[in-house]
């Protein structure tokens, strides 16, 4: 056979390792900037979460009686009394406090976003490929849920059943999956379409293995950068719960619950206990907005 | 011997509905592929030809269920594949397998080459062993022309020609008995198109495939083809073994795509009588009374309006009922 340049390129592509759509994706992320920060943002918020408390001079349930009851003078953040962040009104660390506000923020939203992507994917991605009857009963069930104001019922199940960190987290999840199933619908219905889809039906790949192999996988790119900007929706979410009281209960925290408590102090000028909390929260996001925009960039470059 | 594939009035409809529609409205059909019929016998290759959207495509498809189509579709003369259950039909898609147009939009971008290749006789033999399996994926790839250590690589990273070669390796790989080629060499650089023509012809010699082998101009099937089927809006305008339709074209169509196709001989090409082809293609939601063509037909008479040819004649059919060579009246 004669080489023609084709082959000549592909002989040159050859000697290089083999290129994944992963590994691309991962170098366009990697020139990204702003994602680049982003991402240290995130990392030092999960390490702040994670490894905080071992820092930390106070517990997060220990009254300081030193300063109590003089919360404004003596409760200010100082290295001297330990209280990094200050306290909080009753006396307790803040600094531990909001270490464990943001644990249990984090997991709120990382949760929420988990259930979001499986259920999500898996029912939008059974409509949107089964099409037709399916397809339609599907999606108005969807949009008969979503008519339902879910901060309601999850207020009402709240009070109901209590408020427990297992409810918050069953509610979250329960209306964090709707919207990602129309966006995964929608995609499979373009994805469906593609010959490669079509080569396997007329192969006779069952549908299940379509869906698993080769729809969900060229999904991913839309999954994960949805994930990231799910996450600081559940957060947002979880927050105005507590903000209004409904949300985890004490001595458990989180930064919402924090938000709420700090600017119920403000007026006395313990500014700090707004600041530190807010400080926290507004990283978080930032840091995932970031991540999720320079993923949406790297997985599909041709969306700019 | 009866044959591998008899296809008998073959017809797609696909039902449209446009936004705006209510459910009582009367719905519109687009009558893809009418009255189809053909027989292919083991081994052999039938050229399928015609313009853009006369449905060439949907009558590959109609053929394998891949959409709904009534008529008879019998294999090897005893099981008719249109009356076939999903389940049922399973072991047939084995037998019967395709190459796309699109070679890069057919293979997954996120399954490396192995897998790809490997998929059909993943879902058919299952009983074969993982090293088998890889065996034999090393083995096709090595027939078609792919490098072997290719198997890791990704569809992205290859070009047009080695995607299209991915995917007949894919087609083959679970040893059918025919193989639909759906213009699988329209999106190549005509120097790659040779090189995979070929290719295709090899596999089918030493491999004993029968081959529909699907294209929009007559140059491209010439080569390979036994007979050709020329189409027209979905139905069978001539159908004849190869030697009879090029050197003895019937119908007014016909004539016009083989005027179109460019002959080697710079002095024969200007030589060449060009038929003109005037008037747009109809629309298949309402196609003219009568012959579909008569709207391009410089023969059109008062009867192609009112009477439906139907493709008559044995071994060389024409559906026309001015039938003949080219007359000089049509020469520009
Ligand atoms: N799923 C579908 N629903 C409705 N109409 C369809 C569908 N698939 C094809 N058609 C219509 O059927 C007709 C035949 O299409 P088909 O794709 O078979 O043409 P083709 O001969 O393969 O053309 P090409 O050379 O462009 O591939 C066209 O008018 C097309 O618009
Ligand atoms: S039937 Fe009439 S219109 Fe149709 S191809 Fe023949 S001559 Fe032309
Ligand atoms: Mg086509």
């Amino acid at each position: 056979m004669v080489m023609t340049s084709e082959q000549a390129v592909e002989a040159a592509a050859l000697a290089s390792k083999p290129r994944s759509p992963w590994a691309d994706a991962r170098r366009r992320f990697f020139r990204n900037k702003a994602a680049l920060a982003g991402l240290a943002i995130l990392v030092f918020v999960v390490g702040f979460a994670l490894f905080g408390n071992s820092l930390a001079q106070w517990s997060n349930e220990e009254l300081d009686y030193n300063v109590m009851g003089q919360i404004v003078e003596l409760g200010g953040p100082s290295f001297a009394s330990g209280h990094y962040f200050g306290t909080d009104d009753l006396g307790r660390d803040l600094f531990a406090r909001t270490v464990q506000g943001t644990q249990i923020s984090l997991a709120v939203g990382l949760v929420g976003a988990l259930i979001a992507c499986v259920v999500g994917t898996l029912y939008g991605a059974v409509a949107g490929y089964f099409g037709g009857r399916t397809d339609n009963i599907m999606m108005r069930l969807v949009d008969i849920f979503m008519a339902v104001p879910y901060m309601f019922v999850l207020i009402l199940l709240l009070v109901m059943y209590g408020r427990s960190i297992t409810i918050l987290f069953a509610g979250i999840g329960l209306i964090s999956w709707m919207e990602m199933a129309r966006i995964v619908r929608g995609q499979t219905l373009t994805i469906k379409g593609r010959e490669f889809v079509e080569a396997a039906r007329a192969t006779g790949v069952s549908a299940p293995i379509i869906i698993l192999r080769h729809i969900v996988p060229n999904l991913l790119g839309v999954i994960a950068v949805y994930a990231t900007l799910l996450v600081p929706l559940m957060i947002l979410t979880e927050s105005f719960i507590s903000f209004l009281g409904l949300g985890v209960q004490e001595p458990l925290t989180s930064l919402g619950a924090l938000i709420s408590e700090g600017a119920g102090t403000i007026a006395y000028g313990t500014t700090w206990q707004l600041g530190f909390p807010l400080l926290f929260f507004c990283l978080t996001l930032f840091g995932l907005f970031f991540v999720g925009d320079g993923l949406r960039d790297a997985l599909d470059p041709k969306d700019r | 011997m009866s044959p591998l594939l008899s296809v008998r009035d073959l017809d797609v409809k696909f039902q449209i509905t446009r936004p705006g529609d209510m459910p009582w409205t009367r719905p519109r059909y687009l009558h893809a592929v009418n009255g189809v019929d053909f027989d292919l016998e083991p081994g052999k290759t039938l050229g399928v030809v015609g313009e853009s959207g006369c449905g060439k495509s949907t009558l590959a498809r109609g053929l394998i269920q891949m959409v709904p189509a009534t008529g008879q579709v019998l294999w090897r003369g005893e099981t008719d594949l249109l009356s076939l259950s999903p389940r049922r039909m399973k072991p047939f898609r084995s037998e019967i397998q395709m190459v796309f147009q699109d070679p890069l939009a057919s293979l997954n971008p996120r399954m490396t080459l192995g897998r790809i290749i490997a998929e059909p006789l993943a879902t058919h033999r299952p009983d074969i062993s993982a090293s088998e399996r890889r065996r034999r994926v090393a083995g096709m790839m090595e027939r078609v022309g792919l490098l072997p250590q290719m198997i890791n690589r990704y569809p992205h990273e290859f070009s047009g020609g080695q995607c299209q070669r991915i995917g007949i390796a894919r087609a083959l790989i679970a040893e059918p008995k025919l193989l639909i080629c759906d213009e699988p060499v329209s999106a190549l650089d005509v120097s790659i198109q040779a090189q995979v023509v070929e290719l295709l012809k090899e596999l089918q010699r030493d491999l004993g495939l029968a081959m529909i082998f699907i294209a929009h101009d007559l140059s491209v099937v010439k080569n390979i083809s036994d007979e050709v089927m020329v189409l027209f809006l979905g139905r069978i305008m001539e159908k004849a073994p190869k030697a009879q339709l090029y050197d003895n074209p019937q119908h007014p169509y016909t004539q016009a795509l083989l005027s179109a196709v460019p002959i080697p001989d710079p002095v024969a090409e200007r030589a060449k009588r060009i038929v003109p082809m005037t008037g747009d293609m109809p629309s298949p939601m309402n196609p003219p009374s009568g012959c579909v063509f008569r709207g391009r037909c410089p023969r059109a008479q008062e009867d192609c309006a009112r009477i439906v040819p139907q493709p008559e004649g044995g071994v060389h059919r024409v559906a026309c009922l001015h039938p003949g060579p080219l007359q000089a009246g049509e020469v520009a």
